[in-house]
């Protein structure tokens, strides 16, 4: 591994880090049991250079386990990770170049934020003035220059997974694995460290695979995101085709909110959408069908004699978000702009209808 | 104790002036005094009964008494193996059950404690019948016998610093930065150990210096022997003796307290007492 950033700091915090080329990352059929739990089944999926792709998904689809395979943690039962057209299967996590970033801080507590900073550096025998500017400069990168001498138990949490991060960058990896990094951290710090992470990751254009439970995470830093179920990829797909073409039903409920009405009610909210099975294909509504309709896909209007009935509303802001009961107790939520929604309230009759737009059915579970 | 309330004791510390004050000696009920009072007078009046029995002047004329020098020498000898050969033997054990092997834990607690459980003397009769000779006519087969009888206190306060740190994620991310086991073992892992490990070699020590069954039975006049066959000559000497020994252990007790805690502020992570090691809270979000 070259350490090109190490030689001569530039005046800006980061200036020598740009542009690291990024490596391909390709993952072929892998498959990994823990006794007879399956959580990974053929799990195949190619990352391009300088691409950040997150892992979704629930707990226990295998996402974790994929990543800790690429990182050297847990060999696979099958399969292979080529990293840049090498197999790198058979190596060492502390052979493979990748820096990663875990969910509990792991920070060394016996080390300062700089020393922290500067351990990968340390094992790629990097002099101690190099080492030591390398990481003053990663900290600066990440706004934590003045915590440098500090020890992990002296940062708060957000703080510890930034010098988490900047030491996973330290090493230039080929590949940066962070796995679900922002989960133990509230909400306003880990909307900064969000974006904080996406911004250095498209700096350094390094390869990046990020596993989260947290969709909204997924969808705001990834430039794709692939949805995982029973230790398979169920989709692969930029966040906005995720949303508008899901490739599942599962993809569809998983990703954003989705209303799931009885196929043979379609009629009764009248409108004029089309209806499509997942991934686009077309399709009939029957009896022994769901249609798959987001929030915004419905529109709502007071109407004494109308279907529904208001249950609940909660402001988000510029929408509302109402829930209404239509019959059969078939609940469903409705996005109304703010102010359309303003004169509605829990226990107003209301008419639902579709908008009109595609409508996907899916089969009654 | 404080592996049980550590968190939360620290959490508790932490929050200082947002909780009530603790109460004042003005406060402490009656019925509390009266039982530190009582186990006080327990632990105390043999000591000062001790004292009173030996006088001071008995202090200094122990060290220049006959086989004094030999016997202590072979004490200090005895526990510097032993502790030596814990460390080396325990410390990667635990770690490794930690790490590796989990669900073995409950079952490494179980065999640790058998030392505990078994007397002594049936422990050196089995080693007595098995050992080769050449160790038979060496200290070194007490050591390794001592060995035996410190891995409860010693397995116990690894186990406590293994506890308070995430070890896995530690192993981790030291490997994923490019370190191999060696280093891990000795840049990461031992540091954050420090506090345990000292636990365990003071625990260690303190055993050594004053086990006398095992010392006895296989004829090594070790200090607490030294002790006893004194006592038949000189009955002061012998308890100025035992009282030097107990004071030694306790100044090796206060001195882990008071290193530990120092450790611990400086910012290894952990917070340690004699048999436990809790983890610091760190920092919030």
């Amino acid at each position: 591994m070259t350490m090109k950033a190490a030689r001569g700091a530039g005046n800006n915090p980061g200036e020598d880090f740009r542009n690291t080329s990024g490596a391909t990352v390709q993952l072929r059929n892998l498959s990994r049991s823990f006794g007879t739990v399956r959580a990974l089944a053929g799990l195949t999926l190619d990352l391009a250079p300088g691409e950040l792709v997150a892992l979704l998904g629930p707990s226990g689809c295998g996402k974790t386990t994929a990543l800790r395979i690429v990182a050297g943690f847990e060999t696979a039962d099958s399969g292979t990770v080529e990293v840049d057209g090498t197999d790198v299967s058979g190596v060492p996590a502390a052979k493979r170049d990748m820096g990663m970033v875990f969910q509990s801080y792991s920070l060394f507590p016996n080390m300062s934020a700089q020393e922290n900073v500067g351990f990968g550096l340390r094992m790629r025998k990097l002099g101690a003035a190099g080492r030591q500017r390398r990481a003053s400069d990663l900290l600066d990168m990440v706004g934590l220059a003045a915590q440098a001498k500090q020890y992990p138990h002296q940062l708060s949490g957000g703080q510890q997974q930034r010098v988490a991060l900047a030491r996973a960058l330290a090493i230039e990896p080929r590949v940066l694995l962070l796995d679900e990094p922002l989960s133990a951290l509230d909400a306003k710090v880990r909307l900064q460290l969000r974006e904080q992470i996406r911004s250095l990751q498209q700096r350094l254009g390094t390869t990046t695979l990020f596993v989260t439970h947290d969709q909204e995470e997924a969808l705001s830093m990834a430039d794709r995101v692939g949805v995982m179920q029973d230790g398979r990829l169920e989709q692969i797909a930029t966040p906005d085709e995720l949303y508008a073409h899901p490739a599942s039903a599962f993809v569809a409920e998983f990703v954003g909110i989705m209303n799931r009405i009885p196929g043979d009610m379609l009629d009764l909210l009248g409108g004029t959408a089309t209806a499509t099975a997942p991934g686009d294909r077309a399709a009939e509504p029957s009896g022994g069908m769901d249609a798959l309709v987001r929030p915004e896909g419905l529109r709502i209007t007071a109407s004494p004699n109308g279907n529904g009935i208001v249950t609940s509303r909660t402001f988000l802001g510029q929408l509302t978000r109402l829930s209404v009961r239509l019959s059969g107790d078939v609940v469903v939520q409705v996005d109304q702009q703010s102010t359309a929604a303003a004169g509605i309230s829990p226990g107003d009759a209301v008419e639902v209808s579709l908008a009109n737009a595609p409508v996907l059915l899916a089969e009654r579970n | 104790m404080a592996a049980l309330i550590g968190d939360e004791l620290l959490e508790d510390m932490a929050a200082g002036p947002q909780r009530p004050a603790q109460p004042g000696w003005r406060h402490f009920p009656f019925w509390r005094w009266l039982i530190l009072l009582i186990v006080g007078a327990y632990f105390v009046i043999p000591l000062v009964a001790a004292l009173r029995f030996t006088g001071f002047s008995s202090f200094p004329s122990v060290v220049h008494q006959e086989g004094f020098p030999a016997a202590f020498e072979l004490s200090v000898r005895l526990a510097a193996i032993t502790t030596v050969l814990t460390l080396v033997l325990m410390l990667p054990s635990a770690v490794y059950v930690h790490l590796r092997l989990p669900r073995l834990r409950r079952l490494m607690e179980g065999i640790t404690i058998l030392p505990i459980v078994i007397p002594p003397v049936v422990l050196i009769v089995g080693v007595l019948q098995v050992a080769p000779g050449y160790l038979k006519s060496t200290p070194y087969l007490l050591a390794l016998e001592y060995v035996v009888l410190a891995m409860p206190f010693a397995y116990r306060s690894f186990d406590a610093g293994l506890r308070a740190l995430d070890l896995q994620t530690l192993v981790e991310a030291a490997q994923s930065l490019g370190a191999g086991w060696r280093t891990t073992l000795w840049r990461v892992l031992l540091p954050n150990l420090r506090a345990a490990m000292l636990s365990a070699t003071v625990l260690t020590v303190a055993l050594v210096l004053g086990e006398f069954t095992m010392a006895s039975l296989d004829l090594y006049q070790t200090f607490p022997v030294w002790i006893v066959a004194f006592d038949q000559t000189s009955g002061p000497i012998s308890v100025a003796a035992s009282l030097l020994a107990l004071f030694v252990t306790w100044i090796l007790l206060l001195a882990i307290s008071m290193i530990g805690g120092r450790r611990s502020r400086r910012g290894d992570g952990a917070d340690v007492s004699l048999f436990s090691v809790s983890r610091r809270n760190t920092g919030g979000s």
